[in-house]
């Protein structure tokens, strides 16, 4: 891996410069979508760890294959790992033109192996010793931090990481209907809430509710004429662009059904269906943002990797490190990028699953200073007590 | 209202009165147990917390009756029928007329006949109608619960039902766990919710749903499984991060594996020796073949290979843990209190779950005569489900709705479908979890729906609209004295109405609405 690590950094001191410019843009220009993928997504057959012979032992039934010529092969990412062949024609085409880039073992050192105490403590972003505010997320952190710009939760419920001081609206894209409601209704049930603890949220939810649909509209009249037909995430993806595109410009949504017990297949099969669906979303998302792509940028995350070994029932258990996507118009992509060990049995964490060798608030703490060009004190205010660390990724 | 207790006189005057349409039954408070001491006269208040919501009809009941009284039938409830109508409907359902295991064989068949098909088109469309039916004995069970909810006069043991089917959540979309939701709801979880908490996490522990769910059908001897044993001490028992290990979990598991379901009509063959240690009722099967037949070390203390006897000790052990005591206590107390309950208030609570070997009732007896439940009346914010059956409740009171099917599309826009939560944890208990904008702007949409009498709550399934159900002429009289209840700026907004489906919509849209 050392030979990696070198090239990363000759090409990090050619780069510098222009990337450091390109950065430095009003933060309101620069984008940030996290997608949260709960369930813990079986990162090491997203990422595959083509050069592990353990990696073929440990998964006898459901490991992808190194890469070949057929269809159900890892696509070549560089000598040590591969992609899951169902990113064929979305994520894999932009990681080739240096668009994506994955941390593997990548995660947060919380070690309860539970979905939701992880995922929690992961929105958190706070350190896990000594006490927590357990109604202030990261992003909403982030979001006051940057003080301008909006951010939005495409969500049903507002997830805990944008929970916090800033007020922050949610709204699901993937049923729109059109509010029964008239504006002299809506302004009189708004006076019903003044000066009791919801006036904010419901102000803020009729101004988002008439911006969203506005903004969709056009959206769709613009989709029926080019009898664009999608459906699940792709359609979700599609809408958040849009949002995206104009005033939104930090976004979260989740997808679920991660957690493979049983049965979760290898090149095909129910793994496959979900990464097929996230990527062909993804890459949407990409082309829809059109000329923002370039400043924008998407980190995939999940709460915790699962087990190397293949269970009794061709599934995966709760595990500890995570591989982490990373997706943008500018980033230096087509890497595979942070600390990394050769996968052996040796090196699994409590002989089980994937140290976390970049923990998360130091990835993105570093990733969001140069993303936005904040300084220690701004980021310690987002992630306090982290050290952030510049992996590279931009 | 400062009656806390009434006589038995009154109790059966107010049978005679509302017994046409609920059904009255003598309250079955244990003579040595003195009456319930509640810190509040505000009858109302206890209503909306302790019930699916304060309607007119209840609310004269209680009157009678007196609030401490119904609260003590409320925690021993007998056999209670519903309104004709609505038993009619439920009694008229699949779930109700045929046994799990018969419906389960049949669904096997169906879906076997569907794949056996040689014909393409004929096995998808064999297949779609499989399909719809597993959907429609889900929708069966989530309609009789809702049904339940609105008009079931156990009103407490409704709300500790759903309560229970969230602390021990199944997903309806995982295999085919839509035939099977009614009877884990009916039969697992509906005897116990008032009773004793080890039954009911045996009755959930032996339910085909839980096994399928969590994917302990498919844990085995060298095949190991521990998705149900993590969620088992994490989200049923002991709670995370009540000092239990990874090796605990495994070891678990080891105790489960052969604790699972047999789908069909046969049994396995087995070694002579095993034969005794069989055992199937229903669907649920242990079969020890499948079984680890070693020692076990769990929470530091050895489990003796024993069989399914083994599982038997665990749960007792961790239905008696004091652990399990706290954190089902507080999980009680953030349903019923607030979002933050003392720590006072659950060691109280959880005290009286260990002296009472873990009786359910006897727990909330405590919860509710504390100054702490008192003081918390009104003040907490509702979630959907409790927002949904409220406004119904409040809007038609004793006139029974004829279509359920609204109810649990607003459900499902509001996040909280029954049968509908992927994940084992359950929807949360927290107002943060629902007091979004969005969440705020759909509930304003529900109320107009309701409000206008648009809703198609009177409509059979898919007809038109048979009468308008604008519910404010129906008991003006109630709605003027609950309307001087409300905050001044509610009834500012309500003047403001120039029609009564507009009045409706802002009432149901009001503050005062969204909080119980």
């Amino acid at each position: 891996m050392k030979r990696r690590t070198l090239l990363q950094s000759i090409v990090a001191m050619q780069l510098g410069g222009s990337a450091a410019r390109l950065w430095a843009a009003p933060s309101t220009r620069t984008r940030l979508l996290l997608v949260f993928l709960r369930g813990g997504y079986d990162a090491a057959n997203l990422l595959v760890p083509t050069s592990s012979q353990f990696y073929y032992d440990a998964r006898p039934n459901i490991a992808v294959a190194r890469p070949g010529s057929d269809l159900v092969s890892a696509l070549p990412l560089n000598s040590d790992w591969g992609l899951h062949p169902a990113l064929r024609e979305s994520i894999f085409p932009l990681y080739s033109a240096g668009q994506a880039a994955f941390v593997p073992f990548a995660g947060t050192h919380d070690l309860s192996r539970s979905h939701f105490e992880t995922q929690d403590s992961v929105e958190l972003g706070q350190p896990l010793e000594g006490s927590r505010n357990y109604r202030s997320g990261f992003l909403n952190r982030l979001a006051a931090t940057l003080g301008s710009g909006a951010a939005m939760s495409f969500t049903d419920q507002l997830p805990l990481v944008l929970q916090g001081d800033l007020q922050v609206p949610n709204m699901a894209l993937r049923s729109l209907a059109k509010p029964s409601l008239d504006a002299r209704q809506s302004r009189i049930i708004s006076t019903m809430y003044r000066d009791t603890d919801l006036d904010a949220t419901v102000n803020q939810g009729f101004v988002v509710r008439d911006d969203v649909l506005r903004e969709l509209n056009t959206e769709m009249t613009a989709a029926s004429r080019n009898a664009i037909s999608t459906k699940g995430f792709e359609l979700e993806a599609h809408r958040i662009a849009t949002l995206m595109k104009g005033k939104y410009n930090i976004g979260f949504v989740d997808v679920g059904g991660w957690d493979t017990h049983v049965g979760q297949g290898g090149a095909s099969g129910y793994l496959a269906g979900r990464l097929d669906e996230l990527g062909r979303g993804l890459a949407t998302f990409a082309r829809e943002m059109q000329g923002a792509w370039r400043d924008t940028v998407t980190v995939v995350v999940s709460e915790f990797g699962r087990t190397l070994r293949e269970n009794g029932n061709r599934g995966t258990d709760h595990g500890h490190g995570t591989v982490y996507w990373v997706l943008g118009g500018a980033i230096r992509g087509g890497q595979v990028l942070g600390e990394q060990l050769a996968v052996t049995s040796a090196s699994l964490f409590q002989n089980r699953d994937y140290p976390v060798l970049n923990e998360y608030r130091a990835v993105l703490g570093g990733l969001f200073a140069r993303m936005y060009g904040l300084n220690a004190l701004q980021i310690e205010h987002v992630f306090s007590g982290a050290s952030a660390r510049d992996i590279g990724l931009l | 209202m400062k009656r806390y207790s009434s006589g038995r006189l009154a109790f059966t005057w107010l049978c005679l009165l509302a017994g046409l349409l609920t059904g009255c039954a003598a309250p079955s408070v244990k003579p040595d147990t003195p009456m319930l001491t509640l810190q509040t006269s505000d009858a109302a208040g206890v209503l909306n917390r302790v019930t699916w919501g304060a309607s007119p009809a209840l609310l004269a009941q209680v009157d009678q009756v007196g609030v401490a009284r119904y609260l003590e039938q409320q925690l021993h409830p007998v056999a209670a029928p519903l309104p004709a109508t609505v038993q009619a409907q439920i009694a008229g359902m699949t779930i109700a007329q045929r046994s799990l295991e018969d419906l389960h064989l049949d669904m096997e068949r169906q879906r076997k006949e569907a794949d056996g098909k040689a014909n393409e088109e004929e096995k998808k469309s064999a297949r779609q109608a499989y399909q719809q039916e597993l959907n429609r004995l889900a929708r069966e069970a989530a309609s009789r619960s809702v049904w339940r909810a609105l008009y079931s006069p156990n009103q407490l043991q409704e709300q500790l039902i759903w309560f229970w089917m969230n602390h021990f959540n199944v997903y309806q979309g995982k295999h085919n766990l839509r035939a099977m939701v009614g009877d884990f709801e009916e039969r697992a979880i509906r005897p116990h919710a008032l009773g004793k908490f080890r039954d009911l996490l045996t009755a959930t522990a032996q339910h085909p749903a839980m096994l399928r769910y969590l994917d302990n059908d498919q844990n085995a001897l060298h095949h190991i499984n521990e998705n149900y044993a993590r969620e088992l001490l994490e989200l049923h028992t002991l709670g995370v991060n009540a000092g239990y290990s990874q090796r605990d979990v495994q070891e678990l598991a080891r105790v489960l594996t052969g604790v699972g379901v047999n789908l069909g009509t046969g049994t396995p063959r087995l070694r002579p020796e095993l034969q005794a240690r069989y055992v199937r009722h229903g669907l649920f099967e242990f079969n020890p073949t499948r079984h680890d037949e070693g020692d076990k070390q769990l929470l530091g203390q050895t489990v003796r290979a024993a069989g399914l006897a083994e599982l038997s000790e665990v749960l007792d052990r961790l239905s008696r843990h004091s652990a399990t005591a706290h954190f089902i206590s507080s999980k009680l107390a953030l349903y019923f209190v607030s979002d933050s309950p003392s720590p006072v208030l659950v060691e109280r609570m959880a005290q009286t779950f260990l002296q009472s070997d873990g009786d359910i009732a006897a727990t909330l007896r405590s919860m509710f005569s504390s100054t702490e439940f008192a003081d918390s009346l009104g003040h907490k914010f509702k979630d959907p489900m409790h927002y949904v059956v409220s406004a119904v409740r409040l809007a038609y009171d004793d006139q029974p709705i004829t279509n359920v099917a609204p109810m649990l599309n607003w459900l499902s826009r509001l996040g909280e479908p029954l049968y509908g939560h992927q994940t084992p944890d359950g929807y949360p208990m927290l107002r943060t979890a629902w007091d979004s904008p969005a969440q705020m702007m759909t509930r304003f949409e529900v109320a107009k729906v309701i409000g206008s009498g648009s809703a198609g709550l009177f409509n059979a399934d898919g007809t038109a609209a048979q009468r308008p159900a604008s519910f404010r002429q129906a008991n003006p009289k109630y709605f003027e004295t609950l309307q001087k209840g409300l905050s001044a700026q509610t009834q500012e907004a309500l003047k403001q109405a120039r029609a009564a489906p507009e009045w409706a919509t802002f009432l149901l849209s009001s503050p005062d609405m969204m909080h119980r």
